[in-house]
């Protein structure tokens, strides 16, 4: 069986859909988060503090949606050998960055006022934090290896570890804080809270699809252009055209 | 390939590592010097003050282990690589685990031995009292090693064949640890304060079990990360 | 005369094509050889001989095109084919603080033969005095020979020599040569690069030069021009 690397193995996508789609999604933000802060009181201890969490607290769900994605992907990659699924995990790892670093800073952000210091330690944020610098490793992997299919199969590789890695992270940590003292993060618990994080869980969720099928489309049409260039360069020299 | 047949290929890459290990002269020495004198620089930085240095004394211990034993791990592939013979060792028949069981007893072998001198200074250094359950203790201290060598095995698969690869080794390995590097240094630190919450043998178990979870995985991948 | 089919070729290989980079080295490479040939590789510096023989070897994928080795699949049954192979790259593969009789028992404990075969290769590729001295004091000469014995603990059906002549001195050319001859004789095939015919025109079968990146079918440069004459002086 002939494989032909230099006919276009990514197929291009229609990109109008997309940005419809993002236009949706960015709007659907700006109004739950409109709405979410119109209707809930402010906190009793926290007063007007308290409506960070409409973007924390979502924020915090996609950091642990997005390295989900990132093990579906690159084990599909590891399973198929497909390079839109290596894009993909890729443009999700990516994603995942971005959310780890908002919930990060939206969290210190609570903290100052709240405790006084930027940082407790706590066992989410921490988390977040080590999940973070899990994220950094993967795409650091991905820029110092330049060969294609070897930059593939170990970011599969290191991308299922990282993720799997990240409940045992959790779960390590979470023990670490028990034994010791007891601070929490934002309150999710209260009944009038709830109603507005569950839209703006939705709202942000449709971002963060539009933001890693954005960065996905943007990495394939890198790689097409890749393989005309490079089915230009086999071409030269030879007598008829192949592809 | 029949079990028998890769452990002995195991076996055979084990003893392989460990003999050019002993003769190379410079290896072992420089990395446990390595070690010590990083614990060292930790009694500068956390003592002199007795409370603070005994209090600290798991963690120093452990991290000076991981810092110098990032070294070890990057150089069990340098020696496949600096002659050639990564190739020759992928193209032996044989499952890749083999290669992968072979490397991980050598570096076991070569961490045991650093953990013990380091632990011995750091007792003396850090002024640890050495606790009546010392048996306990040995055993937490070579589970915490079986799950630093584990992945620190997996992924100098990778860094040692990339560019930068002394910092990408801790990039990926460091957040990776951070489960076992806990579960370990709160289970030594409990059993040297006499485990007077009992929660040794939690963190124990819980060590057990991610040493486990990071064998399976790093066993079923590493056919993806060895390939030339 | 036995027609070469797909079935019993030793390697089929069809539109190889490999590029480092953005560069192509290998363009679309055919090749065929049989059982009992000898057939060397020519070219300049960089044209992809050494490409080509790692491909063939498994180490590296084609980005194009296909091959079979003894009937196996390159890209879909590497195991299979690696099993049949024997490589002797540039780089001899070595352990240098392994003694040269420990490198070869490593070596039979990875292909899974017995460890009392290696005295009697040491003694072949004539090693055997020093073979209790580490490999990091032997000369390039005979670290080449320690591989050449490597090879012959694997007993290959398919040959992937990269320039395996060099250092070597005549003796060790004779024994090569030999090795290759006995090996031969029992069936194996062998792809030979050369970057000059020299000490291999006694036992090619033909050559073939890798110019552009492809099978040059009229070279424009030949590597020793003494090479038709050679050739068609022995028969071949």
């Amino acid at each position: 069986m002939t494989h032909v690397a230099h006919s276009p193995s990514v197929t291009l996508p229609r990109t109008n859909r997309l940005s419809i789609f993002g236009w949706f999604a960015f709007l659907f933000l700006i109004a739950c988060q409109g709405i979410a802060i119109a209707i809930s009181p402010p906190d009793r201890d926290m007063g007007d503090l308290q409506k960070i969490m409409y973007v924390h607290v979502p924020a915090a769900w996609m950091t642990m949606l997005a390295p989900l994605t990132v093990l579906v992907f690159a084990l599909r990659y590891l399973w198929k050998r497909r390079e839109e699924d290596d894009l993909l995990a890729a443009a999700a790892a990516e994603v995942a960055v971005a959310f780890a670093g908002l919930t990060l800073v939206l969290g210190m952000l609570w903290a100052r006022p709240t405790w006084g210091v930027w940082w407790t330690w706590d066992a989410r944020l921490t988390s977040t934090l080590v999940l973070f610098l899990i994220l950094a490793g993967y795409l650091a992997l991905r820029a110092l290896v330049d060969d294609r299919e070897q930059r593939a199969q170990w970011s599969a590789a290191v991308g299922v570890l990282g993720a799997i890695n990240v409940p045992i992270v959790y779960m390590s940590v979470r023990w670490w804080r028990t034994i010791h003292q007891i601070q929490s993060s934002p309150s999710t618990v209260d009944h009038a809270y709830v109603i507005g994080l569950r839209l703006n869980a939705f709202a942000f969720l449709f971002v963060m699809i539009y933001l890693i099928r954005a960065r996905y489309e943007a990495s394939l049409i890198e790689r097409a252009a890749e393989h005309e260039s490079e089915a230009i360069a086999l071409g030269r020299g030879r007598g008829t055209a192949h592809e | 390939m029949s079990l028998r047949q890769d452990w002995r290929r195991a076996r055979a890459i084990a003893w392989k590592d460990l003999t050019a290990e002993r003769r190379s002269k410079a290896g072992f020495n420089s990395v446990v010097a390595l070690a010590v004198t990083i614990l060292v620089m930790f009694g500068f930085a956390l003592g002199p003050d007795g409370q603070a240095i005994r209090d600290a004394a798991p963690g120093a211990i452990w991290l000076a282990v991981l810092f110098a034993g990032v070294l070890a791990f990057n150089r069990s592939y340098q020696v496949e690589l600096d002659g050639g013979a990564l190739e020759q060792l992928i193209l032996y028949p044989g499952t890749r685990r083999a290669i992968f069981a072979g490397k991980l007893l050598a570096n076991f072998a070569f961490v045991a031995l650093m953990l013990a001198i380091v632990i011995a200074v750091g007792i003396v250094l850090f002024q640890v009292t050495i606790p009546s359950a010392w048996p306990a203790l040995v055993g937490i201290v070579a589970c915490g090693a079986i799950g630093l060598v584990t992945l620190g095995t997996f992924y100098a698969a990778m860094a040692s064949r990339s560019r930068a690869r002394e910092v990408l080794l801790p990039l990926l390995l460091f957040p990776m640890l951070v489960p076992v590097l806990l579960a370990a240094i709160q289970a030594t630190k409990a059993l040297l304060g006499g485990n007077v919450m009992g929660d040794a043998g939690a963190w124990a178990r819980l060590l057990v079990a991610f040493d486990v979870v990071f064998l399976v995985a790093t066993f079923l991948a590493f056919e993806f990360v060895i390939e030339v | 005369m036995v027609l070469p089919t797909a079935s019993n070729l030793a390697i089929d290989a069809t539109d190889i094509a490999r590029r480092f980079g953005a560069s192509w080295v290998l363009r679309g490479v055919t090749l065929r050889l049989s059982p009992g040939e000898v057939v060397g590789v020519l070219g300049v510096n960089g044209s992809g001989k050494s490409t080509l023989l790692r491909v063939l070897a498994t180490l590296i994928k084609p980005h194009a095109g296909s091959a079979r080795v003894c009937g196996h699949d390159l890209a879909g049954a590497p195991e299979e084919v690696r099993s049949q192979i024997g490589y002797l790259a540039h780089a001899p593969g070595l352990y240098d603080d392994l003694t040269a009789r420990e490198n070869l028992t490593f070596a039979a404990a990875m292909l899974d033969r017995d460890s009392r075969d290696v005295d009697a290769v040491l003694d072949r590729i004539g090693l055997l005095p020093v073979a209790a001295q580490p490999v990091r004091g032997f000369s390039s000469g005979m670290q080449r020979r320690l591989a050449i014995g490597r090879l012959m603990l694997i007993r290959p059906r398919v040959l992937l020599l990269d320039e395996p002549y060099s250092n070597l001195d005549s003796a060790g050319l004779d024994l090569m040569n030999s090795l290759i001859a006995e090996w031969v004789n029992a069936g194996a095939a062998a792809l030979v690069v050369l970057h000059e015919l020299g000490p291999a025109a006694e036992i090619l079968d033909r050559t073939v030069t890798i110019q552009d990146g492809r099978v040059a079918t009229k070279p424009t440069m030949h590597a020793d021009p003494k090479a038709d004459v050679s050739l068609a002086a022995s028969g071949r």
